[in-house]
């Protein structure tokens, strides 16, 4: 078992190169449309700065995956189609699906292009994810972040995949993949326009000393005089469970609060995982350099059997506050 | 055709007793054709429905139900994925998965890909169909163009589509439990208080407006899901399958007004007044009109 490969975000070719700079193994990156999970506005790659990105990339020796997760719309795959070929054709190193269909289309189409399933196929058994090697031949899974480090590590006893886990960053509560939440309250979703409580549909709305944030027709969260006032990411509202009011409603589903498996690092490797993922590509470039240099120098530290040095990102935590997540049974 | 209206699985935690005696209602009064039965949300709550299972499913089948078995939605840990394994240890009925997981183990036999498996695009339909699915239930979330295309494929690809059109859109399933979150308990000491919510845990804003539904590891709508308006325009389009969604009313009076609708011997409009005065949830139909799920278009389009 080699070392951890350190997969980082890129939204923009200024965040690439950043990361590049920084010490990332691999960039996943996606194109500027809805083939992508992550399609916000002002964000992600035309064709041309793929292949610039790439470019730039491999001369570093750093490989790029190209994320086409979103599921393709019905009667019109064209797009996601275009964007595995544009992928292949531009030599990126990977691509990152989740859909049956355009997964069965890459492998028909690009026989040497390699595969990669997203986590937004939410493949959490090891019955799962040997359908997908053996249907498509898919060489490694992103795991859904479902599951503690001893579940990780049965599993990967039992396939003969590479499996990469998010590390840090945001954090879905949820079964990536199989969330509907968003489309709930605004119409928009993950799976379909790749978007997940989009800005497009949030309101703030003061309210004496107090902020609201709106999402569609529904209020996520308010805040006293001087709290700061988050982002109304859905399933990170304050809510009230059993129905009516409440003078003190409750993150029922996960507090503003971000991933960080560093202290997991020993676990992680013993589980035999591949790579680890950090969350982000709406992040800018000082953010991905801050975190992407922090886990760089943490990795090499533990590769080499040195104490693991403090990652000193408390500024770049939502909320400030960090989470091991589902990777330990307390998360439940 | 004659279309096929079909009751999904219970998706409460309902005591045995109930469960048991809401599926002899069911054999002997509701107008179902097919029954999907199972516990697929919480792995812990199935040995509860062990004993009573074989009855039930005995019952059904006396009663000339077609009766599926439902796989778990989530499964990643070792409970459930032993689950998982039990449900398909047995041959003796067709399986409906709802996890990549079991449609792996279910290649070779006759199985439908159930409403938790991302069927999204006719590209999808086609491998689904070419590993021997024979019925594919749609997610909540697709919108009539969706549907549309889907159906037509679905109809060339010789599967039988199904839509949800009625009960609680399910939203999101995690390996929390929100149940027992919001009870200060942990998952693995939970008490089984999702028993407490036969048609879910209303959650609302903090403004005190509705919103979602909590069901243990899943999260649903707060309103029903309800396409009894649509129903013309669905079957139009090619859908065979018509899935009820299992909530805390009646359902045999839920099963009989979409009968009714299928049988071209009520409107869909005077349906949805019926379900209107069944309960105070409201009903929705926003994702099937390419809006907010949480959406009611007045006058969907013929």
């Amino acid at each position: 078992m080699g070392s951890f490969e350190l997969i980082c975000p890129a939204g923009n070719p200024a965040a690439l190169r950043a990361a590049v700079d920084a010490g990332a193994d691999a960039v996943y990156l996606g194109f500027r449309d809805e083939t992508n999970a992550r399609n916000f506005p002002g964000l992600n790659f035309s064709r041309p700065e793929l292949a610039e990105a790439i470019a730039y990339a491999h001369a570093r020796s750093v490989q790029v995956f190209v994320a086409i997760n979103t599921y393709p719309q019905a009667g019109n795959l064209a797009p996601w189609q275009r964007a595995v070929d544009d992928a292949a054709r531009l030599k990126a190193d990977a691509v990152i699906l989740a859909d049956l269909g355009l997964l069965d289309y890459a492998a028909k189409h690009h026989p040497d292009l390699r595969l990669h399933l997203s986590v937004q196929a939410s493949a959490a058994n090891a019955e799962a994810i040997r359908l997908y090697r053996d249907a498509f031949g898919v060489r490694r899974v992103v795991l859904p972040r479902v599951l503690t480090v001893p579940e990780i590590a049965r599993l990967n006893a039992e396939v003969d995949v590479e499996t990469e886990v998010f590390v840090f960053g945001g954090l879905c509560p949820m079964a990536e993949g199989r969330c509907s939440l968003s489309s709930y309250a605004t119409g928009l979703s993950p799976n379909k326009q790749g978007v997940c409580s989009p800005a497009s549909h949030v309101r703030y709305e003061p309210r004496g000393e107090a902020l609201a944030s709106r999402l569609g027709g529904f209020t996520i969260n308010v805040f006293g005089a001087g709290e700061p006032a988050g982002y109304p990411t859905l399933c990170k509202g304050r809510f009230v469970p059993g129905g009516g009011t409440s003078s003190d409603p409750a993150y029922l589903f996960e507090e503003p609060t971000s991933l960080n498996a560093l202290a997991l690092l020993p676990e992680l490797k013993a589980a035999k995982v591949c790579a680890l993922k950090i969350e982000g590509r709406q992040r800018g470039k000082a953010y991905i350099a801050a975190v992407v240099g922090a886990y760089r120098r943490a990795l090499d530290a533990f590769e080499r059997g040195l104490p693991v040095p403090a990652l000193d990102l408390e500024a770049m935590v939502e909320g400030g506050a960090q989470t091991t997540g589902a990777y330990t049974r307390a998360w439940r | 055709m004659k279309p096929t209206l079909t009751l999904g699985p219970v998706l409460f935690n309902w005591p045995a007793e109930r469960w048991r005696d809401f599926y002899a209602r069911i054999a002997d009064e509701a107008p179902v054709d097919a029954v999907v039965v199972g516990e697929i949300v919480c792995s812990k709550r199935a040995p509860f429905l062990a004993p009573v299972m074989d009855e039930v499913i005995a019952r059904l089948a006396a009663a000339g139900k077609e009766v599926w078995l439902a796989s778990p939605i989530l499964v990643g840990s070792d409970r459930e994925r032993a689950a998982m394994r039990d449900l398909l240890a047995c041959d003796v009925l067709p399986v409906e998965a709802n996890d990549m997981g079991a449609l792996a183990l279910l290649e070779g036999r006759r199985h439908a890909v159930g409403p938790f498996i991302n069927s999204y695009n006719e590209a999808t339909l086609a491998w689904l169909a070419g590993r021997g699915a024979v019925a594919v239930s749609l997610p909540a979330e697709l919108p009539a163009a969706s549907v549309a295309v889907m159906a037509k494929t679905g109809a060339a690809l010789g599967l039988s589509m199904e839509v949800q059109v009625f009960g609680r859109a399910p939203l999101a399933i995690s390996a929390r439990c929100y149940h027992a979150r919001a009870h200060a308990l942990h998952k693995d000491g939970c008490q089984f208080v999702c028993a407490n919510d036969p048609d879910g845990m209303p959650v609302s804003t903090v403004d005190g407006q509705p919103f979602l539904s909590v069901n243990g590891t899943q999260t649903m709508s707060h309103g029903y899901l309800a396409l009894a308006a649509e129903i013309d325009r669905l079957r139009a389009m090619g859908i065979r399958r018509f899935r009820l969604s299992p909530q805390d009313l009646d359902m045999v009076a839920v099963a009989t007004a979409f009968r009714a609708v299928l049988d071209g011997e009520r409107s869909g409009q005077d349906a949805m007044a019926e379900l209107r005065g069944m309960t105070a949830v409201p009903l929705e139909n926003g994702f099937f009109h390419n809006m907010a799920g949480a959406a009611y278009a007045d006058a969907p389009a013929a």
